[in-house]
């Protein structure tokens, strides 16, 4: 088994599962009811692409090993999904950058993606890249609409990008199997949609009239690693708490 | 109703190529452009359409339904009006 294709697709996984379940949150707790949906809408894409990318980790795992059983029965240690995608939902503000700044690299990502030479990836990348190119245009929207809009709103989107920004220099930093995965042709070379990413931020923060963050700011990672911030232990004990104690649960 | 209340829209749907845009519901947006994101999301999430026409609904004005019986009642009687007298080619469709 090529352990570096499968930590590959896990990390593919995890990311969508877990800002998927952190928006999921918002069901029923929108702003207003139309954005309620709209939220809800984009964690039901995360939660489509990251069967997706678990069906096929399951299929190398092997051993019996389902999209379930990787969803539901790995511990924090196990899950390799950047720490920007744990971090609690906060306000709306934070919430629509975090997502911006994820949708961002995401377009980007899968957009390479989409020419891996692993077909299984390529092809779910091209599935899941129609969804995220609409996540990107409402976060953007969101961005620039708080961003450039009153003085409390502005307020809520600085304070957001002073939580969030340290969590984005991770998305860009490869661990090894993701340098493995660059070095047999199907994962994505980091550095060049860094490049896409900063200008794209670059060109919505313009319009929001938001600041980039200057200087050289101390960056956070290490959760591609599997080490996590104590939030992550909690969507885990939440998420998987039924398949824990009644194992093989369905309804 | 407070006024911190974003403005209602009427929203209008083309479920396919070559038919017209029918009013599905309404919401609430900001401006045009969450209009027609919100729609996106509220109303074509099952594959309800392919374009999207809003409204705001202070702009559409409507008879008044107290003028029913003036406006409506005479076309009661009137069955030379409707183009049942004709045979139409099976080729025509969306009618």
């Amino acid at each position: 088994m090529n352990s570096s294709l499968l930590n590959y697709t896990l990390q593919l996984a995890d990311n969508a599962l877990i800002i998927g379940h952190r928006n999921s949150e918002w069901c029923g707790h929108g702003p207003i009811l139309e954005q309620d949906i709209a939220i809800s809408n984009i964690a039901l894409d995360y939660i489509g692409q990251a069967r997706n990318f678990y069906q096929y980790a399951a299929k190398l795992t092997g051993n019996g090993a389902t999209e379930d059983s990787l969803a539901y029965l790995r511990d924090a240690i196990d899950y390799k999904n950047c720490l920007l995608t744990e971090l609690p939902n906060g306000d709306w503000a934070q919430t629509t950058l975090r997502q911006f700044f994820f949708s961002t690299y995401q377009y980007f990502l899968y957009q390479q993606l989409q020419q891996s030479t692993d077909q299984q990836l390529a092809a779910i990348a091209e599935k899941a890249f129609k969804e995220v190119t609409y996540h990107l245009r409402w976060s953007s929207e969101w961005v620039i609409r708080l961003g450039d809009g009153t003085e409390e709103s502005r307020g809520r989107m600085l304070h957001a990008i002073d939580e969030l920004w340290s969590f984005t220099g991770e998305l860009f930093e490869g661990d090894s199997y993701e340098q493995q995965a660059v070095n047999d042709g199907y994962g994505v070379v980091l550095q060049d949609i860094r490049n896409s990413w900063m200008k794209k931020v670059a060109t919505v923060f313009e319009e929001a009239t938001l600041p980039i963050p200057a200087g050289n700011i101390w960056m956070q990672s290490c959760g591609k690693k599997g080490i996590h911030t104590e939030h992550l232990g909690f969507i885990l004990a939440e998420m998987q708490f039924l398949q824990r104690a009644y194992p093989g649960a369905e309804w | 109703m407070s006024n911190t209340e974003w403005p209602l829209w009427e929203v209008f749907i083309r479920s396919k190529q070559g038919l017209d845009h029918k009013h599905v519901g309404s919401l609430h947006a900001a401006d045009a452009q969450m209009a027609i994101e919100n729609a996106r999301d509220v109303y074509t999430r099952r594959m309800e359409g392919v374009s999207i026409w809003v409204v705001e609904s202070q702009y559409v004005h409507a008879s008044n339904p107290a003028e029913a019986g003036a406006l409506y009642d005479p076309a009661n009687d009137k069955a030379y009006r409707h183009p049942t007298f004709y045979n139409l080619p099976d080729k025509v469709k969306h009618m």
